[in-house]
């Protein structure tokens, strides 16, 4: 079968949720889909999504609506989000949810047959549509079945174990394709692309334990950073409340246990202390992530209120009907007995926070694209919707909604956009050659460093410094810090020299890139002089942390004159440093307010 | 305990190169599993010989037995490594790829059959297209608590490497690729084309070469009842063959 040239050619990178669902648009739009991923897409890491994905169906008598989970995720993100961009979210989710339903996705449902909704945290509606707790693994595969359709249709070519490494820009500037290897062969290649789209997730392997699978370390975002574009409010980082803390990951445990009834507690004075529900008692243990979070951390460690003086607290689900636990949370309390070896529907399961996701990334504007023409960027990897904290069970939303935008959106750049000239053939060899170049460099590495060893220092700093609570002095320390690691990277050794395979030699490439990410998210950090959603930074006094008369460790207030705006991050080549400047964005739906979730929300 | 878990890795460096095992020693710590413990290995990749080797390659990405990357074969059974714990299973430990499958690299293996298998059978929901038409059909919860449990499959493959009729002397399809067939006739609108499923496995290395001997279910990750829907299958499909004859 003869090619049709007239084709348009969209590359996507990334076989995630948002990532699938661009590339089913595209394929719809009669446009031809170059599919890059680390691994088979049905792999992908949105598979790890437990809890549900949150659209206002209204179908529990509470009178929910659009506007209140508009609301509901302005408010649960600090004011930071394009309130334009939310609003278009919001608004498409039930009729995603929809279109999940008719791919077979296996929600649960009522008796009636229609699809269940739960609780979640930061919204007082049952609003949250789910697939017992494996919500992400369900979407995935019905989104993987479906572009599978469109590979035996002709539409798609999977490059499964191929990694990117970079995109290549024609003489103007405008992105016209990218540089992938072959993981297993480890040829290198140049492809050319009418539009390159980045859908690669999250940065989670740049703090080492985290909830996030080991492929979701930020490396293409680093990558095209380096190339020119702009990373947004990194320093917003998710840290979740409840996650198993372990020496290889840490596991997550849904949010959806509380939003199925389970409390927080610690023993306090030999009795149950459920602290969540004391501190803020209009959202209890629905409190959002970044605020639940804190409160563990402050009772473990600033009290000591820890289980056996460690960074523990309960998580208790024992009180809750076990038949009702099974239908509702069944795959993830199979998860902690098997890693834990105690039963939860029994005891109370131990947990404490995790890095987990990344409400920053590649900034975007509302259709998605990068500030490289020809590049967008779609899903975790992007900046867009959730302002300085996520609420859960909206990035299942985010990953989908977004992959609905950026694929038409590529495919109106592809036929109509201002793609200058075509990559020629010496300047497709050229950028394969560079890459080789640098990758041949890399197999010569001889040093006394271990790549593995240098990542997971990478990971204790980032934990120290830029994780739960944040100072400028530590900020400082890290940021001094993570150069000291990029020059040891050029120390290297490798011990791996297959031509097979050669899993060393490309993490050690991956690890330059996850560096200079963590810098990018610790500058940010360091810059933002407010606290703000997950991002929360304590007053110094004198150079030391300053505490109040009851010994309480006073925080920035949010300052919405001076950093209401969006944080810029720009890579200077020169000195391999980020710049860091601030952009307005709009927020003039919803009116900036106080948050407090001690209070039932007020509009 | 022992301060030391000793493993036995069947390496091999590359699709057409001779196996061979190598020995490691990894500090014991409570909760350590076996993707945990190769991790350990890429740290200090030194046989309990001494002897600095390149570090072990496997595949894995989520660690919480829900991505069916890391499955290989541990101690003689088909599992997923990352939730194979060190205190649960019998030591020394031996590690060796799936050979049912084309072996790319140490315990990396080639699955990419399993995926093509998924072609055949047409998994997948037959849509007009991801724009909105009007309301999903309402499902039968139960029927609906069914296809939930068939659509964990992770495609790991465990069933493919325990079954005795894959392999090469058989163009078996496999339990795993056979049984997702079941799960899409379920689906309100997957049932449409529930003929086209059914003849697909009456081809070659469809239904027929399932020789019903149970291992599959035996070694299911997510404790997917393969035999029952095998049986259920099978009488589709015959039911099936019957219409075709008849042409009704």
């Amino acid at each position: 079968m003869a090619k049709d040239m007239s084709k348009k050619k969209i590359a996507i990178v990334g076989g995630g949720i948002s990532g699938l669902l661009a590339t089913i648009k595209v394929c719809e739009l009669g446009g031809e889909v170059d599919l890059f991923s680390y691994c088979p897409v049905k792999r992908s890491h949105s598979l790890c999504a437990q809890g549900g994905i949150n659209a206002c169906m209204d179908t529990k008598g509470e009178h929910d609506s659009i506007y209140e989970h508009f609301d509901d995720t302005v408010y649960g993100g600090d004011f930071l989000a394009d309130q334009i961009a939310v609003k278009g979210m919001v608004e498409a989710a039930p009729k995603l949810i929809k279109m999940f339903d008719r791919m077979g996705v296996p929600f649960t449902r009522t008796p009636e047959g229609v699809l269940d909704l739960r609780n979640f945290g930061g919204q007082k509606h049952k609003r949250t549509c789910f697939a017992g707790s494996t919500t992400g693994q369900q979407i995935l595969y019905a989104l993987d079945e479906q572009v599978r359709r469109w590979e035996v249709k002709g539409s798609v070519n999977k490059y499964e174990f191929w990694e990117f490494i970079k995109i290549i820009k024609n003489k103007e500037g405008i992105c016209r394709g990218l540089v992938a290897q072959n993981m297993n062969t480890m040829e290198i290649r140049a492809f050319t692309a009418d539009t390159v789209i980045l859908a690669t997730g999250g940065p989670g392997q740049v703090f080492g334990r985290c909830t996030a699978s080991t492929i979701c370390n930020g490396s293409a975002v680093s990558a095209v950073y380096q190339q020119g574009a702009e990373i947004a409010n990194p320093e917003f980082i998710q840290i979740h409340p409840t996650a198993i803390p372990g020496s290889d990951k840490n596991r997550l445990m849904s949010e959806a246990c509380r939003g199925e009834g389970g409390r927080v507690w610690v023993y306090k004075d030999g009795k149950p202390w459920y602290f969540l529900e004391e501190m803020y008692p209009a959202y209890g243990n629905l409190v959002p992530r970044d605020v639940a979070s804190r409160a563990i951390y402050k009772v473990c460690v600033h009290m000591g209120l820890g289980i056996n003086g460690e960074n523990r607290v309960y998580l208790d689900l024992s009180h809750i009907d076990s038949g009702y636990l099974e239908r509702k949370l069944g795959g993830i309390l199979e998860m902690y007995s098997e890693f834990v070896g105690q039963d939860p529907r029994k005891v109370p399961m131990e947990i404490f926070p995790s890095v987990h996701y990344s409400m920053g990334g590649i900034w975007v504007d509302r259709v998605h694209n990068t500030n490289i023409p020809g590049l967008m960027a779609s899903g975790e990897c992007d900046y867009q919707y959730h302002g300085a904290n996520r609420l859960g069970a909206n990035s299942l939303l985010s990953a989908a909604y977004s992959g609905t935008v950026s694929g038409p959106e590529a495919m109106k750049w592809a036929k109509t956009g201002n793609k200058g000239s075509d990559l020629t053939d010496a300047e497709l060899e050229a950028a394969r050659r560079e890459v080789q170049n640098e990758y041949d460099k890399i197999l010569t590495m001889n040093g006394s460093e271990n790549a593995h060893k240098l990542h997971h220092e990478m990971g204790d700093l980032m934990y120290k410094y830029v994780a739960i609570e944040r100072d400028n002095n530590g900020l400082d320390t890290c940021l001094v810090e993570l150069k000291k690691l990029l020059k040891r990277w050029n120390d290297i050794g490798i011990t791996d020299h297959s031509t097979v395979a050669n899993q060393e030699a490309m993490f050690v490439r991956q690890l330059r890139n996850m560096i200079l990410y963590a810098m990018a998210i610790t500058k940010g950090a360091r810059m933002r002089d407010e606290s703000r959603g997950a991002h929360a930074k304590i007053v110094l006094e004198n150079g030391k942390q300053k505490h109040d008369k009851d010994g309480e460790l006073v925080f920035m207030g949010r300052d919405d004159e001076h950093f209401m705006k969006v944080t810029i991050v720009n890579y200077d080549p020169k000195t391999e440093e980020p710049v860091i400047s601030y952009r307005d964005f709009d927020h003039s739906l919803i009116k900036p307010r106080a948050r407090n979730y001690a209070v039932a929300k007020k509009e | 305990m022992p301060d030391k878990v000793r493993f036995i890795i069947e390496r091999q460096d590359g699709p057409n190169e001779k196996p061979y095992t190598q020995e490691f020693d990894v500090d014991y710590r409570p909760g350590l599993n076996v993707v945990a413990a190769l991790m350990e290995i890429q740290k200090n990749p030194v046989t309990v010989d001494g002897k600095k080797v390149a570090p072990v390659t496997w595949e894995c990405n989520c660690l919480e037995k829900v991505c069916g990357a890391c499955m290989m074969v541990i101690n003689g059974k088909a599992r997923q490594a990352c939730c194979a714990l060190v205190d649960e299973i019998k030591q020394p430990i031996h590690l060796a790829p799936a050979r049912t499958f084309p072996v790319i690299r140490d315990l990396l293996i080639d699955r990419s059959v399993m995926f093509e298998s998924l072609k055949k059978i047409q998994g997948w929901v037959e849509l007009d297209g991801s724009w909105d038409v009007k309301d999903a059909p309402i499902q039968n919860p139960y029927t609906a608590q069914t296809a939930y449990e068939i659509s964990h499959c992770m495609t790991c493959g465990c069933c493919l490497e325990a079954c005795p009729n894959v392999g090469p002397q058989s163009d078996f399809i496999g339990p795993a690729p056979t049984v997702q067939a079941y799960l899409f006739n379920l689906h309100p609108l997957g049932k449409f084309d529930a003929p086209k499923r059914l003849n697909a496995l009456m081809e070659k290395g469809g239904i027929t070469s399932c020789g019903n001997s149970q291992n599959c279910v035996e070694v299911c990750p997510k404790s997917i009842k393969l035999t029952t829907y095998l049986a259920q299958l099978n009488r589709d499909v015959n039911k099936q063959a019957l219409r075709n004859m008849f042409n009704f």
